[in-house]
């Protein structure tokens, strides 16, 4: 792994970011209206203010003058302000995004906790009744639209046991352990609604990528020197069948991003997902544009992890 | 032995090659739709799934012409009430008729399905075929761009895409047609790339094959070698990633649908449904359960046919 290979990708990134930002803006400027223009055109707003107004802002320069604008304020960190709650749209997403990324990151490992053992059980007795029965309910799990899961879940566990409580609470009252325990309580359905959503698809990789390792050569001799089956596959199989598991975790941020929205929308968690929801109900445009740039490029973050670590763990890939 | 391992662990494993070997060793030959028939019935679940499927677009078709329970028949005396003879799956919050809103919003629901795919894969099949049949520059510019699209997290911006162009649209088609054509297109715009991909991966091993260098020594246009030649051998996969993209449509449009951002009140889609329902779970469960059900089943067939497409309609499967 050389520091050239890494600097390079994070260069590559930026033309990513880039090209991110140009999409959202053309979606942005091709949508019919001034989204930004709301204040200049309020009736009750003489038309000379309104002209100094639009000239203010540069609503009436060309498409690639109020890009660059536009550009140059996000990277300055000017992220401009929400029309609905008057705070500054940069402080917003910072108290939201760390909820979101906790809810995600959870949400991941009891994926792989999930999809590690099961896929990795799979893979060494294929075809077996295990494999059948895990093949199914992993159909089953990403045919399970989270929002349907999501709501079942309230049903059982809130509606009909009154174990957990429905809605996520920032403000808990509770203080020391109490307020860990309330905090985990709360957190469990949202979690388990991603978790077991990404566990589905990720343990049919998972058991590909096993079948594919098991029957390798260097496998046969492992065996064949008499090391044990279940040091076999614990320590050869896995170790190569999780290099692209590792990155397939990462490369599915996006569909994690997708469905943190929808949860966070069902059980009110207050992440960036649910900010962004109600930023489009209100018409708030400033935040729902910021929220979607940040969430592009925590994905094109995360597929920068997943590269690195796919180089970092698999001495075969070339660093060019 | 790399090759023999079966395509999909829900096909039986046993028992391989006894169809095709008919008693006195002679192997028997079928045409390549007799071989792939064969091949889909041996995933069962894929053959049962085509069944359900089958009675559930049936029912969507048909079902408002044997069911005749206007949809927006308003009656506050019945609201909320489970399933009985009079309203078999029970009624909604204004006392509306379940299965009459169900199986109205399944044609809808169905349709953003069929019609987002069909764009993805048109999209795909275009630019994977241009990508693979121009090396160099053009190649490199277009696998960029469903990189960068790859990358591009897909909900957020449908969501976005839908929130600024809501109103115009509306305006131009009417407030159904309009959420329907944008729905259609945003999601089939957004899911091209594996189409694409595959197409292009597929040319770029079929063209350099004998029998494309034939029809180009005959003097085939590039267009007639595409059309032709290559995409009808490169159709297998694109069939399979065409069927997972009808379920992947459904479920965004029942997403977008349950964030109340999808189609309008008056259009049940299923994902509407669910979106109405979310409220009253304590006091009617079976109305969410109902739509989240019709979802959760149309999706989980179509994944397993996708599922037995692969296994038929792959030759390099040993099956």
């Amino acid at each position: 792994m050389s520091r050239q290979y890494v600097i390079r990708r994070i260069l590559l990134m930026i033309p990513s970011i880039f090209g991110i930002s140009v999409i959202l803006y053309t979606v942005l400027a091709l949508a019919p209206g001034d989204p930004f223009g709301e204040l200049a055109q309020n009736p009750a707003i003489p038309p000379e203010v309104a002209a100094a107004l639009r000239a203010k802002f540069g609503l009436d320069d060309p498409v690639w003058m109020r890009y660059w604008h536009w550009l140059l304020a996000m990277v300055q960190g000017d992220w401009g302000f929400s029309f609905a709650s008057r705070i500054d749209v940069d402080t917003l997403i910072l108290q939201r995004l760390p909820t979101t990324l906790m809810v995600i990151g959870l949400a991941q490992l009891l994926a792989i906790a999930i999809a590690l053992p099961v896929g990795v059980l799979a893979g060494t007795r294929p075809y077996s009744i295990f494999d059948q029965v895990a093949n199914t309910l992993a159909f089953v799990g990403f045919s399970l639209p989270t929002f349907f899961t999501g709501l079942l879940l309230i049903l059982v566990f809130s509606v009909q046991l009154d174990w957990l409580p429905m809605v996520y609470r920032a403000d808990l009252t509770a203080t020391g352990g109490q307020w860990y325990w309330e905090q985990f309580k709360q957190s469990i359905m949202p979690v388990t609604v991603l978790g077991l959503f990404q566990g589905a698809s990720l343990v049919r990789y998972v058991r590909s990528a096993v079948l594919d390792v098991v029957r390798l050569d260097y496998i046969t001799t492992a065996r064949s020197k008499g090391i044990g089956e279940r040091a076999v596959i614990v320590r050869h199989v896995v170790r190569t069948a999780l290099i692209p598991v590792v990155t397939l975790v990462a490369l599915q941020m996006p569909i994690v991003f997708g469905g943190a929205l929808v949860t966070e929308q069902i059980f009110r968690v207050p992440g960036i997902g649910s900010l962004l929801i109600s930023a489009m109900l209100s018409n708030d445009t400033p935040v729902v544009m910021a929220v979607t740039f940040v969430l592009s490029c925590l994905v094109v973050f995360f597929n920068f992890i997943a590269d690195i670590l796919y180089g970092w763990l698999d001495p075969r890939i070339s660093y060019r | 032995m790399a090759g023999s391992t079966p395509a999909s662990l829900t096909a039986e494993p046993q028992g391989v090659g006894a169809a095709a070997a008919k008693p006195g060793g002679k192997p028997a030959r079928f045409s390549p739709g007799r071989e792939a028939w064969r091949r889909f019935r041996r995933h069962r679940l894929a053959v049962a799934s085509s069944f359900v499927l089958g009675f559930i677009v049936l029912a969507v078709l048909l079902g408002p012409l044997v069911w005749r329970v206007p949809i927006n028949e308003i009656d506050f005396a019945a609201k909320l009430q489970g399933p009985s003879w009079a309203h078999p799956l029970g009624t909604d919050d204004l006392g509306q008729d379940v299965l009459a809103r169900l199986l109205y919003g399944g044609r809808i629901s169905l349709a953003v399905g069929l019609a987002a795919m069909l764009v993805a894969c048109i999209v795909g099949v275009l630019i994977g075929a241009i990508a693979g049949m121009s090396r160099g520059s053009v190649d490199a510019v277009l696998m960029w761009l469903a990189d960068l699209f790859l990358s591009l997290p897909a909900l957020p911006l449908l969501l976005l895409i839908i929130y600024l162009f809501r109103d115009s649209l509306k305006n131009l088609f009417g407030p159904e047609g309009g959420v329907f054509v944008m729905i259609v297109v945003v999601i089939g715009g957004l899911r091209w790339m594996q189409v694409a991909r595959l197409v292009r991966a597929q040319i770029l091993s079929i063209r350099e094959k004998e029998f494309i260098e034939a029809a180009r020594a005959l003097g085939a246009s590039p267009i007639r070698q595409v059309v032709r030649h290559i995409l009808p051998n490169a159709l297998g996969p694109v069939i399979v990633a065409g069927t997972i993209d009808v379920a992947a449509a459904i479920i965004a449009e029942s997403t977008l649908s349950f964030l109340g951002l999808g189609f309008p009140p008056d259009i049940p889609t299923w994902g509407r449904v669910l979106f109405d329902a979310k409220d009253t779970l304590d006091i009617a469960p079976h109305w969410a359960l109902f739509a989240g059900g019709a979802i959760f089943l149309s999706v989980l067939t179509i994944n397993f046919i996708g599922d037995g497409l692969r296994d038929a309609l792959d030759p390099r499967r040993v099956l």
